[in-house]
């Protein structure tokens, strides 16, 4: 434990702004992921155990695309719609044949599509790491704050990840079709009755889940390193993201992503052998205070 | 005599292998408030079920003025013209009431949007005064109202109204009677499935009434309030 140089980058203002501006880039990419995977649940009542895969095929895709075109958001629209459509099919093709039946079940038909988009992405990629470099629009001096540097893409995506959120938060609570999706969570037979297709409406809500999962790592794809399996520990940490946010809460999926984001900063300064370990006690924390996460409604 | 707008020919329904429905024939008019009486029991929601498409039947036909819906998903059924509003009121309780109409609202089978929620306002002066209350805070009887009115907003050509008098006080089931009545002046063609006879009396011009899952009686609604035999047999309790 290095406590004592925790508290000195909390005193000190350069410090304290760099590992926050780290911890909201880190908490807005998880609640991308994990807002995708708390809709999904909550209209589908699935967990999308592969989500994690549809992060890495938007990274891959962008990838793709920015190799090709060298537009950074031509990459971004690639990432988004190609981890959106391959959600569309998966959904179609293996999920939809599981609605219903045991949880291990669909455990068995995720871990698969898993294992297959890792491989897939392996043939035609390689095992290697894959760096797509920053944009050359983002290559500009980082903005100073009270000392500390914040690189402009950091900001972009902040901006990008805040905007998203927000659009999904009115399209789900002030438009018609996210009344009708709200309503699907709750009673989908009489959704069907006052006629409405309810059949694609699961499978464009599990599209637009895998969207943002793959909207995610298209926008983590110019800071991180791509690798097959990049997914898994972004799956990992969705899942503490839902639990804490209580599943279903897209606001709930907001706080607790930012709040696991800061710990992961600033536990790396202060535990830098515990960050895992941290982010796990918080989880435990709040199932023991809130076992309903911090904005879920009803105990499930 | 005009030609049915529904019309369900020799109709089988099973749920797994228990035979429900039996050749059941029924036809209802453009216009006719038709009571599907009978006991707990009888068919009379399967009957819905089945031409909702929510419980398809095995061997038979339904069809709306001439347009097969047997074998249709509900929401097509919903889209060709059927207005289904099941029993036990199911509003969506986290949504406001101007929510639930909006979830209901759609172009009826001909593109027309006849119902407008101002126009469902005026019919329901109870919901105007809470547009914006959750749903699943109304009274049962403000509910009922909510289920009947979000299925106009889908300007449906039939109503199919199932048990809408099922655990509600006398005073609030006397105001759903009103209001069919009011319903069945403007020109709406209904179904309407009820145990409760004499809640039916007032309100419908036609009656069917099955028993076991069979028809065993059709009729215009004053001729059953004559037939003392066949309302001891199938509707006393």
């Amino acid at each position: 434990m290095n406590l004592d140089v925790l508290a000195s980058c909390f005193a000190t203002a350069s410090c304290a702004v760099t590992q926050v501006s780290t911890g909201l880039i880190v908490g807005m990419l998880l609640f991308l992921v994990a807002s995708g995977l708390s809709l999904i649940f909550g209209v589908l009542g699935v967990i999308n155990f592969a989500h994690g895969a549809f992060y890495m095929l938007g990274a891959y895709f962008a990838f793709l695309c920015f190799e090709q075109t060298g537009s950074f958001l031509a990459a971004l629209v690639a990432g988004a719609a190609g981890a959106g459509i391959i959600g569309v099919l998966f959904e179609r093709f293996f999920m939809s044949k599981v609605y219903g039946r045991d949880l291990l079940m669909q455990l068995l038909v995720c871990y698969a599509a898993i294992l297959i988009f890792d491989d897939l992405v392996k043939i035609l990629f390689g095992a290697e790491y894959k760096l797509m470099g920053m944009p050359e629009s983002f290559a500009t001096a980082p903005v100073e704050i009270a000392g500390g540097f914040i690189p402009g893409y950091y900001i972009f995506m902040l901006g990008m990840s805040l905007g998203i959120g927000l659009l999904l938060w009115l399209g789900i609570n002030r438009t018609r079709l996210g009344k009708v999706i709200r309503a699907l969570a709750i009673n989908p037979q009489m959704v069907g009755a006052l006629g409405i297709n309810t059949t694609l409406l699961y499978a464009g809500v599990f599209g637009l889940g895998c969207m943002l999962a793959g909207t995610a790592g298209a926008l983590a794809a110019p800071v991180r390193s791509l690798t097959p399996g990049m997914g898994l520990s972004v799956l990992i940490e969705s899942f503490i993201v839902t639990v804490i946010g209580g599943m279903g809460s897209i606001p709930g999926a907001l706080a607790a992503a930012l709040l696991i984001g800061l710990t992961r900063a600033f536990g790396a300064i202060g535990f830098p052998l515990f960050v895992d370990g941290l982010m796990f006690a918080l989880m435990g924390l709040v199932l023991v205070l809130r076992p309903s996460g911090l904005f879920g409604a009803r105990a499930t | 005599m005009a030609a049915p707008i529904l019309q369900i020919h020799d109709t089988d329904v099973f749920y797994g292998a228990s035979q429900i429905l039996f050749g059941i024939d029924l036809a209802v008019e453009r216009g006719q408030t038709l009571a599907l009486l009978g006991r707990n029991g009888a068919g009379k929601s399967t009957t819905f079920k089945a031409i909702a498409g929510i419980a398809p039947p095995r061997r038979g036909h339904i069809a709306l003025s001439g347009q097969t819906l047997s074998g249709k998903p509900p929401y097509l059924v919903a889209r060709a013209g059927i207005g289904y509003v099941p029993e036990d009121r199911q509003v969506f309780p986290e949504h406001t009431v101007e929510d639930n109409l909006i979830v209901g609202a759609k172009p009826g089978p001909r593109g027309d949007r006849h119902w407008t929620a101002a126009r469902i306002y005026e019919l329901f002066p109870v919901l105007a005064g809470m547009r914006h209350r959750m749903a699943g805070r109304l009274s049962g009887g403000e509910q009922q109202m909510l289920t009947i009115a979000r299925t106009l907003m889908g300007n449906p050509d039939i109503l199919l109204l199932d048990e809408p008098s099922e655990g509600l006080a006398p005073i609030v089931v006397r105001a759903i009677g009103d209001l069919i009545r009011t319903l069945r002046g403007m020109g709406v063609t209904i179904l309407l499935a009820e145990q409760n006879m004499h809640f039916c009396l007032g309100i419908a011009t036609h009656a069917t009434v099955i028993d076991k899952g069979q028809v065993v009686y059709s009729d215009t609604i004053d001729a059953l309030r004559g037939n003392d035999a066949v309302m001891q047999r199938y509707l006393a309790v």
